[in-house]
């Protein structure tokens, strides 16, 4: 499992021009976070009694769940399935799935209206197993720390490799007055190091039971994610009200994670100038419209089985949410029955956003848009609502691009490149075009 | 060799996760039927005697005000404050009198407050256990030293009766709880219908409700709509309504007699019956994972020597 060289630390500054600018995106959601602590929800969003779910449950939880299901689609594909040639592939899955998480838990906290009780799922007298709530409260929560676990590795090895030149550097900023003396930091430094590279080769031993421990629960809270509108039968709308909401939620999420591992790669590697990962992500594609065709077979058979089909084509305001979940769905896996657009990275990328864009819309119309709880409520979220998410949002990809630079998560192209020459081998033993894209913006 | 093995997931998948949510489903579609508490307290209103005077809604708050943290509303033509006049049940209103008006001639007032179900959505959903249902007398109640404030109860109730404090730093739900720790300890009967100068609200036990329910249908059949509501709406409610008009039209919605905790809980007990299922799909995960582990191990170190 000593996968360390597998993977590399990204070269480059972390403080650029895009890191200010994300910095006072999250600066300014943060403001208004403040605001609602200090004066209440009700000051800060336009959630109201009949939508006490607004846009921080629907898309930070519900949606941001599942486009963090990356690390959980690739962890299937590479440990369940024995595809190693997709590791390389994992630790930026992995670590957008922890940030993902994470941040899903903070925006929980500012969603909920008394989080100093949450103690309370951790007391066995309160614990309550008929809401489908508490199953994912607790689930997501033993999620958020396998993942912490899974990435832990990277961590260790890079704190064994460390020459702690930064830690030196504001040693020898700081006044002499104040600064710790040079011998002792260096010995502690030193315990450090030890320690993780005590603890490293343990951990690695061990890990495969969190893996799968990492794929035990998704499987669990995703399904369960769907389970939470079974009870609202009197104010979702048919079309979504089903009984098959768990299994839809379930496969929509392995979807959106091997699409978004896609996107994933691509857009890093179009930002960070790396060659496109072409063979690993045409294979990723080719798995995708299994899924969806599952689901998209279970909807309109359910829809069928309920006679709510002539719902669907009505053409009212449900119907046309609905038709666009489902086109955006159908259309992006159409693209990925062709291999021609399986290794073109454009397509993929087209492809690859229509299904995250059709996944995450159906968790929109089961949340918010296909929630009618009567007459007189209306709900569209309010400006700092919206800046909140978006500066957690902001957050995320603040801490993807400071960690990759900290911590070897990226592939590492040099043994890669080897790497992927021995899949490529055994994939595709026939002739292939060769790829224009991949070597040109290697430096 | 790559067709087998997806193959074989697929029918691994298949076997587990998809197979028990659907039959999770499937099972949820047959109902086996709650059993009806009848000795459990509620209130009968009469739409048809309410004179709207609002007596009830001030008796609650008065009563209620600081155990239920209520506070008066204003309205907005009322600058100083003189009236407590709350447009709807909110964080501050725990009952409220409305009047539904289709013509001059035809009219009637409709009371709001907690259904207190036989089988309520909100206890079924509520994750840390804050809404309980109490054993002897029915009581929906609210506990906000427990409540996380998640507002899952707001969206389970088909009848959006719990409401929740928008405008507080500390804010919780409010619902009636038929004066449990006021009123109805000291007095033995709700506030409101203590307070009801027209007889419109009638506390007592569920079987002698649904009994004088009946006996006004059949006295004056061309006064009411022949139909008590909340008699079987969603599993049955203690909270009855008799009314000249549509109970739709009141704002009471059609819900069908199935409770919809019933529904939702079988397809979650389904899947996590005794916790089986995940510990199953766990264990044959970390089989398959360790496999495929070894097995590449093995290929690596082959892979070792040959570069040897």
């Amino acid at each position: 499992m000593g996968h360390s060289e597998e993977f590399q630390k990204l070269e480059g500054k972390i403080f650029t021009k895009s890191f200010f600018i994300l910095l006072s995106v999250v600066l300014l959601g943060f403001y208004f976070v403040g605001v609602r602590y200090v004066k209440g929800i009700g000051a800060v969003s336009n959630m109201s009694d009949g939508y006490p779910w607004g846009i921080w449950i629907t898309y930070d939880v519900a949606t941001g769940t599942a486009i963090a299901c990356g690390g959980y689609a690739v962890a299937i594909l590479v440990y369940i399935r024995n595809r190693m040639q997709y590791h390389p592939m994992i630790r930026s899955a992995i670590l957008t799935s922890m940030f993902g998480y994470g941040l899903a838990g903070f925006s929980v906290m500012v969603d909920l209206g008394r989080p100093w009780n949450a103690y309370n799922f951790f007391i066995p007298s309160k614990w309550q197993a008929n809401s489908a709530m508490f199953e994912v409260a607790l689930c997501v929560m033993a999620y958020s720390t396998v993942l912490i676990l899974e990435f832990l590795p990277a961590i260790l090895t890079s704190i064994e490799k460390s020459k702690w030149d930064r830690m030196n550097a504001i040693r020898n900023w700081l006044h002499p007055k104040i600064a710790p003396d040079k011998k002792t930091m260096e010995d502690k430094l030193e315990m450090v190091r030890l320690g993780a590279a005590w603890l490293n080769p343990r951990l690695n031993k061990v890990l495969i039971f969190f893996i799968v421990l990492g794929i035990t629960l998704p499987t669990m809270h995703q399904s369960s994610l769907g389970s939470l509108l079974l009870i609202a039968s009197t104010k979702l709308h048919p079309l979504w009200h089903t009984g098959f909401l768990p299994l839809l939620f379930l496969l929509n999420c392995v979807f959106i994670g091997y699409s978004i591992a896609i996107l994933e790669s691509i857009i890093s590697s179009y930002s960070f100038k790396r060659p496109f990962e072409i063979e690993e992500l045409s294979g990723l594609a080719g798995l995708i419209p299994f899924v969806t065709v599952i689901w998209l077979t279970v909807v309109i058979g359910d829809l069928s089985y309920r006679g709510q089909i002539h719902a669907a084509l009505k053409g009212d305001f449900y119907s046309g949410w609905f038709m666009t979940e489902f086109l955006l769905v159908a259309g992006g896996s159409l693209i990925l029955f062709f291999k021609k657009c399986r290794r073109s990275a454009r397509w993929l990328f087209i492809s690859a956003s229509m299904i995250v864009l059709g996944g995450a819309l159906y968790r929109f119309n089961v949340y918010l848009i296909g929630f009618n709880p009567g007459q007189g409520w209306k709900y569209f979220p309010s400006f700092a609502e919206v800046m909140i998410t978006v500066g957690i949002v902001a957050l995320e990809i603040l801490g993807y691009k400071v960690f990759v630079a900290l911590f070897p998560v990226l592939p590492n192209m040099d043994l890669h490149g080897g790497h992927k020459k021995k899949g490529h081998a055994k994939k595709h033993k026939g002739a292939e075009k060769p790829l224009p894209q991949t070597e040109a913006h290697a430096h | 060799m790559k067709k087998t093995s997806r193959r074989d997931f697929l029918k691994l998948a298949g076997a587990t996760g998809a197979g028990l949510l659907a039959c999770g489903a499937g099972n949820a579609l047959a109902n086996e039927g709650l059993q009806v508490n009848n000795e459990e307290l509620g209130m009968l209103y009469d739409a048809t005697k309410c004179v709207g005077c609002k007596a009830c809604m001030s008796a609650c708050k008065r009563v209620n005000s600081d155990y239920g943290s209520l506070s008066y509303e204003k309205a907005k033509f009322d600058e100083d404050g003189l009236w407590d006049a709350p447009s709807d049940l909110s964080g501050s209103t725990r009952t409220l009198i409305k009047l539904f008006k289709e013509s001059e001639k035809r009219w009637s007032y409709v009371k709001y407050s907690c259904m207190h179900c036989q089988k309520p959505s909100c206890v079924s959903v509520c994750p840390v256990s804050a809404m309980t249902k109490e054993k002897i007398s029915g009581i929906v109640d609210y506990n906000k030293n427990t409540c996380i404030g998640c507002r899952y109860c707001q969206i389970a109730c088909p009848y959006n009766i719990p409401k929740f404090q928008w405008e507080k730093a500390v804010p919780q739900i409010v619902k009636c709880d038929l004066c449990k720790a006021t009123n109805l300890r000291e007095k033995g009967i709700t506030a409101c219908a203590e307070t009801c100068p027209a007889g419109a609200i009638k506390f007592g036990k569920r079987k002698d409700l649904l009994e004088e329910a009946h006996q006004r249908l059949k006295d004056a059949p061309d006064k009411y709509v022949a139909h008590v509501y909340g008699e079987h709406e969603g599993g049955g409610t203690n909270h009855l309504y008799l009314a000249s008009m549509p109970f739709n039209k009141l704002g009471l919605p059609e819900i069908k007699p199935e409770a919809p905790a019933e529904f939702s809980e079988k397809i979650q007990h389904t899947i996590y019956k005794g916790f089986i299922a995940p510990v199953a799909l766990y264990s044959t995960l970390c089989f398959i994972a360790v496999k495929n582990m070894k097995k590449h191990q093995g290929h690596d170190d082959d892979h070792k020597k040959g570069d040897k």
